[in-house]
C-alpha cells in the first residue's frame, strides 16, 4: 500500500492513465485531455485533481469521477478533491498523436487539427462549417469519405461512410 | 457584492432558458423525422442541459441559501422560472421546432460571444465552453431554415407559417430591463441593443436566402424574464418535475 504523502504528482498522473474513457475505452482520460491538473498532498495537504468536460452535457463525467476516485483509492489515496474547470475550454487539439493512432486502430477516425473552426463568430451562413478537414477511413485509409451525420453515437463523434470500402464508421469530431 | 442578487437573476435566466429548451427538445427523442435528426435534436438537448447545469450551479452558489442545481430545476414553480417565453412554446411540427431553435440559437450564440468578455470569471468560463457547441446549433438550424424555406411548396408554406407564428416571442430577448441594464453597467452583462442588431441581420439574411418573408413588426409578448409565463410552461414542469415531487430526494 502506498502511503498518501509519498505519492508524487508524477505517480498520480501515471495512475490516472489507468482510467479509461467509459465510451472509448482505448483512450485514457489523460489521452483525451480531460485531466487538467494534479496537486499532490505534499503541496496542499490534500490531493486535488482538476478535470474538464469534453462536451458540456457529456453524461460520462459522473462515471469518470467515480473511476478516478476508485483508482486513487486503489493506490492509497482516500482524501481526494475533484475539481471541474471549464476554462480553457476542452479541445481535441489536446489529444496526443499516440492516442490518435490508438483511436484509428480501434476503428474511429481521429480528429484533425483545428484550422477553420477556431475563430468563433456569429458569421454563420448555410453550409459554412461543413468541412472539418480530411477524414480518412480507419478501415482502409481512403480519403474518399462522406459525412452521413454530424451527430453520432456520442456527443464527440460524427457518423461517416467510406466511398472506397463502403464501410460506415465513427469519426471523432474536431472540436 | 451589491449586484449579487441581480447577477443571480441574470444567471438564472440563462440557465432556465437552456433547461426548458432542453426539455422541449428531449420530447423529440424517438420521434425525429429521420434517425440522424432524432440524434441531432437529442444531442442539442444534452448540450443545453449541460449549459443549464453550469448556469444553475452558479446561480445556486450566488443565491447562497443552500439550494443546489437540482433543487432549482425540480422544486420551483412556474412563477419562479426566468426562461424566455420562446423556449417554452410547443414543438409543433418540425418547422416550428426549427424556427424556435433558429431564433434562439441566433440570440444564444451572440450572447455567449459577448459574455466571453464579461468581467465575471465564471460567466466568462461558461460562455467560452458553451459557445463552442452553440456554434454548431446555429449552423444546423440555419441550414434547416434554408432547406425547408427554399424547398418544396409544402415545406416552404410550413416554414413560413412557423416563423410567423413564433415571431411574437422574439421581442423580449432583445430588449433590456432593469436587471439587464444593471449587469451591463457593472461590466458583467450584454448590451441587448447590440445583440438585436446582429440578430436582425442574421435572421434577415437567412430568410432571404431561404426565400422566406421576414415577419412584419408586431406586438411582442414579454414576461418570461420576470416570471410571467404562458400556460405551456406548467405542463413542461409537471412532466419534468414529477419524479422529484413524488419521491423527494430520489436519486438514480
Amino acid at each position: 500500500m502506498v502511503i498518501q504523502d509519498t505519492a508524487t504528482e508524477m505517480e498520480i498522473w501515471e495512475w490516472l492513465k489507468e482510467v479509461p474513457d467509459p465510451e472509448i475505452p482505448v483512450l485514457s482520460i489523460v489521452d483525451l485531455g480531460i485531466v487538467r491538473g494534479v496537486q499532490c498532498a505534499a503541496q496542499r495537504g490534500v490531493t486535488k485533481i482538476i478535470i474538464t468536460p469534453t462536451y458540456s452535457g457529456c453524461p460520462a463525467m459522473v462515471v469518470i469521477g467515480e473511476e478516478i476516485r476508485s483508482t486513487m483509492k486503489r493506490h492509497g489515496i482516500e482524501d481526494l478533491v475533484l475539481e471541474t474547470a471549464l476554462s480553457p475550454a476542452w479541445t481535441t487539439d489536446w489529444m496526443s498523436e499516440a492516442a490518435k493512432e490508438r483511436l484509428r486502430a480501434y476503428g474511429v477516425a481521429p480528429p484533425s487539427r483545428l484550422v477553420n473552426i477556431v475563430g468563433l463568430s456569429t458569421e454563420v451562413t448555410a453550409g459554412s462549417i461543413d468541412s472539418e478537414g480530411l477524414v480518412e477511413c480507419p478501415q482502409c485509409g481512403s480519403a474518399r469519405t462522406e459525412m452521413v451525420s454530424r451527430y453520432g453515437s456520442t456527443a464527440c463523434k460524427a457518423l461517416y461512410k467510406c466511398k472506397s470500402c463502403l464501410e460506415p464508421f465513427d469519426a471523432f469530431k474536431s472540436h | 457584492m451589491q449586484n449579487k442578487k441581480s447577477l443571480f437573476e441574470y444567471v438564472l435566466r440563462l440557465g432556465d432558458s437552456c433547461l426548458i429548451l432542453s426539455q422541449r427538445l428531449g420530447e423529440w427523442c424517438g420521434h425525429g423525422p429521420i434517425l440522424e435528426e432524432d440524434i441531432a435534436l437529442t444531442n442539442f438537448a444534452l448540450d443545453l442541459l449541460g449549459h443549464a447545469r453550469f448556469w444553475l450551479s452558479y446561480a445556486a452558489e450566488l443565491e447562497g441559501v443552500g439550494r443546489d442545481e437540482d433543487q432549482l430545476a425540480f422544486l420551483r414553480d412556474s412563477g419562479e422560472f426566468r426562461n424566455l417565453l420562446l423556449v417554452e412554446q410547443e414543438n409543433g411540427d418540425f418547422a416550428e421546432t426549427i424556427a424556435r431553435q433558429f431564433y434562439f440559437d441566433t440570440w444564444h450564440l451572440a450572447m455567449l460571444e459577448k459574455l466571453r468578455g464579461s468581467n465575471d470569471e465564471k460567466v466568462r468560463a461558461i460562455a467560452e465552453k458553451a459557445a463552442k457547441e452553440v456554434r454548431y446549433h446555429l449552423q444546423r438550424s440555419t441550414d434547416w431554415v434554408v432547406r425547408l424555406g427554399d424547398g418544396t411548396a409544402e415545406s416552404k408554406r410550413r416554414m413560413q407559417s412557423a416563423i410567423d407564428l413564433l415571431w411574437t416571442y422574439t421581442g423580449e430577448m432583445l430588449e433590456m430591463d432593469a436587471i439587464d441594464q444593471e449587469m451591463l453597467d457593472c461590466g458583467i452583462g450584454v448590451d441587448l441593443s447590440v445583440i438585436r442588431e446582429g440578430w436582425m441581420e442574421h435572421v434577415g439574411k437567412v430568410f432571404d436566402e431561404a426565400t422566406l418573408t421576414t415577419p412584419a413588426a408586431t406586438w411582442m409578448q414579454r414576461g418570461g424574464k420576470q416570471g410571467i409565463h404562458t400556460e405551456r410552461l406548467g405542463y413542461i414542469l409537471s412532466e419534468m418535475q414529477t419524479m422529484q415531487r413524488s419521491y423527494p430526494g430520489l436519486e438514480w
